[in-house]
């Protein structure tokens, strides 16, 4: 498990329109692109070094590719991340079809099984 | 020496500029209270007349991420950037750019160091919502020159709530003790309960009411003790999970110190209760 090669994901992807636009079009091709442009060079902004040992496990690539934020939550990606890049990939479809907040209102109601239970932690 | 002429401690709300703008037919109910509130809270600034504004606050992954996430950060720089692409995207804030005091970043450094607080320090930060939030309240002339100071409370493990405070009271002496016949406010922004990214968030109140209600009382008493018997990072958990921005809150109560606040405002918003509060540690100038 890598949390910390997710929340990497969750944030390069977010503050990128062009990979945001490509993650909403083609999650599974995005994912990969990701990987080898992006996830396996140190840091947020290296383009010489690399990291030679980061991955994502199988599950974690799924619920990527899956845009399954349940999953992500329950495998410890970065809740702000996570809720933050799903408003931007579903939160003005919702909107146009049934009003404001709708998107994050059912997001709540997915993780609903969580109430009153500690989460899962996003400590690294 | 320089005077502290005031210390606001505020939640942010990144929806306020889009809430009051809006045109009146699409404006939620509450935005004309909402923005009432915000004006006189601005009162509150404006009144101590500040020459140079320490901001207190928290990037949120936005320049930071955790290939390097610093516990506590400053700024030294004449000129800060602020509001990255998708605060812009999410929240409809536009960019800013603010002139920085790189003497009293400088001095407030040293100082820290001194006095036990290693702090990382950034020759080139931009600002985002934590810092921007306050500013569109509470000095939307955006017309002072700022020391940007940034604290971890979203990347465990997180300093302490006692070292909030302890930061805080450090802050304070380094003002005190800065060679200036400039007027300095303290300007701070967090959370009471909030959750984000989880079952309990976006509901008809904060996740945590009864937390609200205690924590406003605390701040507004100046009662340091109470909170730091019944504040651990556990319990902000258990009020929401992004209620660790309660310890900036905190934060500035230890610059102002144990005393009461001269101003002390609320308002229950959608998914969170908004509070508003002013200290005035050399005297009330209204």
């Amino acid at each position: 498990m890598s949390r910390y090669y997710v929340n990497k994901f969750l944030y390069q992807v977010d503050r990128d329109p062009e990979l945001l636009a490509a993650y909403k079009a083609d999650p599974d091709g995005l994912v990969e692109r990701w990987e080898t442009e992006y996830g396996r060079w140190l840091g947020t902004g290296n383009r010489v070094e690399k990291t030679s040992w980061l991955s994502f496990t199988d599950e974690e690539r799924r619920a990527l590719v899956e845009h399954d934020y349940t999953r992500l939550f329950e495998l410890g990606a970065h809740f702000f991340l996570t809720l933050t890049i799903f408003i931007a990939l579903y939160n003005d479809d919702y909107e146009t079809k049934s009003g404001p907040l709708a998107f994050q209102r059912e997001y709540a109601v997915k993780l609903s099984h969580w109430l009153g239970k500690d989460y899962p932690t996003v400590a690294l | 020496m320089a005077e502290l002429s005031a210390v606001l401690a505020t939640t942010h709300h990144p929806f306020y500029l889009k809430a009051t703008t809006a045109p009146p037919e699409s404006r939620m109910p509450q935005a004309d209270e909402w923005k009432r509130k915000v004006e006189s809270y601005r009162e509150t600034l404006t009144a101590a007349k500040p020459d140079i504004l320490v901001m207190v606050g928290a990037d949120h992954f936005h320049q930071f991420f955790s290939d390097n996430y610093p516990a506590f950060l400053i700024g030294k720089q004449p000129t800060y950037d602020a509001i990255f692409y998708n605060e812009e995207r999410e929240f409809g804030i536009p960019p800013y750019v603010l002139d920085g005091h790189e003497e009293l970043s400088g001095f407030m450094l040293q100082g820290l160091l001194d006095r036990g607080f290693d702090f990382s320090v950034s020759h080139e930060l931009k600002l985002d919502h934590s810092i921007i939030c306050p500013i569109i309240t509470t000095r939307p002339d955006a017309d002072l020159p700022v020391v940007p100071i940034y604290t971890n409370i979203f990347a465990p493990p997180l300093p302490s709530p006692k070292r909030f405070w302890q930061l805080g009271r450090a802050i304070r002496s380094i003002i005190d003790e800065y060679p200036s016949d400039l007027r300095i406010a303290a300007v701070g922004s967090g959370h009471l309960s909030l959750e984000l990214g989880g079952p309990r968030q976006f509901g008809e109140t904060g996740p945590d009411p009864v937390f609200d209600r205690k924590a406003i009382d605390w701040l507004a008493a100046g009662d340091i003790d109470a909170i730091l018997e019944n504040v651990t990072h556990e319990s902000m958990a258990g009020a929401g999970n992004a209620t660790h921005g309660f310890m900036d809150l905190i934060l500035m109560m230890g610059i102002a110190g144990a005393i009461p606040a001269s101003y002390v405002d609320e308002l229950d918003l959608f998914h969170t209760r908004e509070m508003y509060m002013t200290w005035y540690p050399g005297g009330d100038p209204r």
